[in-house]
C-alpha cells in the first residue's frame, strides 16, 4: 500500500451513470489487476474504494458509477483537482493461472477490472474471450475498447437491446471451451457465474469498508480457507475456497 | 525542547499518543508504513478466551462525522495471539503494548487476563467492559456499576500489570461506574468507547449494518470525550486514558486539559493510515504554539 497524491487528468461519462477518470501520480504501488484504490473525498469521512481499470507508469484509469452522495460527487470534479488516494490495496487477479484461453465476464462497472486484466493476458499472447453484462442498451461502455486490444467481446443486455438478450450467463453459452474463468460484479451475478463456470476461477468481491487496508476487520468474509478480509485477503477470491 | 513524556501507570511513554483497540489490528499493517515504535504504545485488537468469527457483513456504514462499526470482536482467540501475534508483533514494536480484553462472562474475562499476564511484552492490560453479559440478561457489565466493580476486582485478582477499565459511554453517569472501577481496584480508565447508533439505507428501507446498530466513533465523538474525561477527573484520583474522535495533535492536548494522562486515536487511523504518526510529529509545534514545556504538567489544566 501507498498514498498519494493524484491529480485529475480527466473525468468524463462513458455511458449512462458511469464515468471515466484518469489521475496521474505515482502508480508504482499497483502490482496486479483486480487491486483497487482507496480515495478521500472532501466532506465524507471513510475514502471510496474504486477498482483499478487500467495503469501505466505515470496514470491510473477508473471507471465509477455514479450511484450516492460520494461517487455523485465525483463527477463534478474537474481536471487539475488533487486527490489523496491509498493505492496498491488487495490481491487482484492472478494472471499466471490463466491458461492459454481465458475468459472474462464482467457486470456493470465490473467490467472496470476486466480491462487491464485483458491487456496483461494479451500480452503474455492469451486467447482471451470477455463476456460483458449490462442492464441496457444505454448503459454500454468499455466494449469497444476490449476488442481493439484483441479481445473478442461478447456484450449482453438485460433489456435485448445491444448484444445477446439477458444476463452475462446467457452470453457464457457462446463461449465453448475456456481455461480458466475472471470475473467481477455484482453478488447475485458472481453467484450465477460461480453456478455456470466449468473451470476453476478468480472471483473479485465487494463489502462495505472501514479501512481497505486490513486493519478494521469490517469486511471480513467467511471461506473455506477460513477469514479473510476482502480488502486485503480478497477482493479476489478462487472459486475453490468460496462458500456457497 | 518540548517534552512529551508521560508516566501511565509507572510506565514511561515517549509521547502520550496510543493508537486505540480495533482500528489498529496488531500493528502490521501500519508498521508496513512507519516505524510505529514512534508510538507511546498501541492497544491491540479486543481479545477473547475464544476465535470468533464476528458478525455478519455489512459491518461498516458511514456519517458525517465519523463511522458505525459493528465487528464483533473479531479476534483469533487469546492462545493465537499469545503463540502467533504477539512474536510477530515482537519484531517490529519493542515497547510494552497494550493487551485490550474482552469477556462475555466474568470467567472469561479472568481467563484471558491470567493468560496475558503471562506475557512479557505486555505492559497494561485494558479491559473493555462494553460487551454484554450472556449470564446477565445479556447486559453490558459497563453499563452497570456493581458489575463493573466485579470485572475490575476478578481481573486484578489475576494479574500483576497495570489495570485500565475501559468505560462505555452508553450510560446515564460514567462517573459512577469510574469510581466504582476505582473502588474495586482498578490502576486506569480509559474512555470513550463506542456509542451506540444506527443509519438506515433509504433504498432497501432497512438498517445498513447487519447487526442493525453499532458503535459511532470518529470526530463527532471528542466534546463528548471531553466532557467524560472531564467529568470523571474530578471525581477519581486514578489516571484516564481519553479517546474518542481523536484525530489532531490539538485534540490530544485538549483531552490532556480535561484530564487525560495519555490519549487513544481510533478510527482517524483507519481513514489516515499515518495519522499516529503524524500526531506524534506535531505535537512538539502544538505545545511551543500553547507555550506548554512539558505535558504532563498540563493533565488536567483546564480544571
Ligand atoms: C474492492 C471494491 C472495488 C470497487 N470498484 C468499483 C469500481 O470500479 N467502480 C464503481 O463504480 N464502484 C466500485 N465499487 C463500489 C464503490 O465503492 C461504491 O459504489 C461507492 O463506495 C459508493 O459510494 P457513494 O458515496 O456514492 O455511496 P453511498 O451509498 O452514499 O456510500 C455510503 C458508504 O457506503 C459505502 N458503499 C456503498 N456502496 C458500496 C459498495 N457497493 N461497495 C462498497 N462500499 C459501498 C461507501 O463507500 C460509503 O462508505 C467497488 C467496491 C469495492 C469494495
Ligand atoms: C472498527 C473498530 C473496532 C473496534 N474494536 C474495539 C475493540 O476490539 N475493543 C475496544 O475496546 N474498542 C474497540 N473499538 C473502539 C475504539 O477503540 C474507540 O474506543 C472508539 O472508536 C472511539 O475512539 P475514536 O473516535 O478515536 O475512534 C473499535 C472501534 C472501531 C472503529
Ligand atoms: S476494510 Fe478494514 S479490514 Fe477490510
Amino acid at each position: 500500500m501507498q498514498q498519494g497524491i493524484f491529480t485529475i487528468v480527466s473525468n468524463r461519462p462513458v455511458s449512462g451513470a458511469t464515468y471515466e477518470m484518469v489521475l496521474q501520480g505515482d502508480t508504482s504501488a499497483i502490482t496486479a489487476p483486480g487491486q483497487f484504490i482507496n480515495i478521500k473525498l472532501d466532506g465524507f469521512y471513510l475514502r471510496r474504494p474504486i477498482s483499478v481499470c487500467d495503469r501505466n507508469d505515470s496514470t491510473v484509469t477508473i471507471l465509477y458509477k455514479a450511484l450516492g452522495k460520494g461517487t455523485e460527487a465525483m463527477t463534478a470534479f474537474a481536471p487539475g483537482k488533487e486527490l489523496d488516494i491509498l493505492t496498491g490495496l488487495g490481491n487482484g487477479f492472478d494472471v499466471s493461472k490463466s491458461g492459454e484461453k481465458p475468459l472474462l465476464v464482467g457486470g456493470g462497472v465490473g467490467v472496470a477490472p476486466m480491462y487491464l486484466l485483458a491487456k496483461e493476458l494479451i500480452a503474455a499472447g492469451k486467447s482471451v474471450t470477455a463476456v460483458l453484462g449490462y442492464n441496457n442498451g444505454g448503459d454500454v461502455f468499455y466494449a469497444e475498447k476490449l476488442e481493439e486490444l484483441g479481445v473478442r467481446t461478447i456484450v449482453c443486455t438485460a433489456d435485448g437491446s445491444i448484444g445477446v438478450p439477458g444476463f452475462v450467463t446467457d452470453g457464457m453459452k457462446e463461449v465453448e471451451d475456456y481455461t480458466y474463468l475472471y470475473t467481477c460484479g455484482p453478488e447475485p451475478m458472481l453467484k450465477a457465474v460461480y453456478d455456470a463456470c466449468k473451470t476453476s476461477g478468480d472471483f473479485s468481491f465487494e463489502e462495505r469498508m472501514g479501512c481497505g487496508f486490513g486493519a478494521c476487520m469490517g469486511c471480513t468474509c467467511e471461506t473455506k480457507y477460513g477469514n479473510k478480509r476482502i480488502c486485503r485477503d480478497g477482493p479476489v477470491l478462487v472459486k475453490e475456497e468460496i462458500v456457497w | 525542547m518540548v517534552n512529551t513524556k508521560v508516566t501511565l501507570c509507572g510506565l514511561e511513554l515517549d509521547n502520550p499518543v496510543i493508537p486505540a483497540s480495533g482500528t489498529f489490528g496488531f500493528g502490521y499493517e501500519f508498521a508496513e508504513l512507519y516505524d510505529i515504535n514512534c508510538l507511546g504504545t498501541f492497544s491491540f485488537k479486543g481479545t477473547t478466551a475464544e476465535p470468533r468469527f464476528g458478525n455478519p457483513t455489512p459491518r461498516i456504514a458511514e456519517f458525517s462525522g465519523g463511522l458505525l462499526n459493528a465487528v464483533g470482536l473479531q479476534n483469533p482467540g487469546v492462545d493465537a495471539v499469545i503463540a502467533e501475534e504477539l512474536p510477530k508483533l515482537a519484531k517490529c514494536f519493542h515497547k510494552p503494548v497494550m493487551a485490550n480484553i474482552s469477556g462475555f462472562s466474568l470467567e472469561e474475562y479472568v481467563s484471558v487476563a491470567e493468560k496475558l499476564n503471562a506475557c512479557e511484552q505486555v505492559g497494561w492490560l485494558e479491559v473493555n467492559i462494553s460487551c454484554p453479559n450472556v449470564h446477565g440478561g445479556g447486559m453490558s457489565f459497563g453499563t452497570d456499576p456493581a458489575a463493573a466493580a466485579m470485572v475490575t476486582k476478578a481481573v486484578k485478582a489475576v494479574t500483576t500489570k497495570p489495570v485500565i477499565v475501559k468505560l462505555s459511554p452508553n450510560v446515564t453517569d460514567i462517573v459512577a461506574i469510574a469510581k466504582a472501577c476505582e473502588d474495586a481496584g482498578a490502576d486506569a480508565v480509559s474512555l470513550i468507547n463506542t456509542v451506540m447508533g444506527m443509519r438506515i439505507d433509504l433504498k432497501k428501507k432497512k438498517p445498513i449494518i447487519a447487526n442493525r446498530t453499532g458503535g459511532m466513533s470518529g470526530p463527532a465523538l471528542l466534546p463528548l470525550a471531553v466532557r467524560m474525561v472531564y467529568q470523571v477527573y474530578d471525581a477519581v484520583k486514578i489516571p484516564i486514558v481519553g479517546l474518542g474522535g481523536v484525530s489532531t495533535a490539538e485534540d490530544v492536548v485538549e483531552l490532556m486539559l480535561a484530564g487525560a494522562t495519555a490519549v487513544e486515536v481510533g478510527a482517524a487511523n483507519l481513514v489516515e493510515p499515518y495519522a499516529c504518526r503524524n500526531i506524534v510529529e506535531d505535537l512538539p509545534r502544538v505545545m511551543e504554539k500553547y507555550g506548554i514545556k512539558n505535558l504532563s504538567d498540563i493533565i488536567g489544566g483546564a480544571h
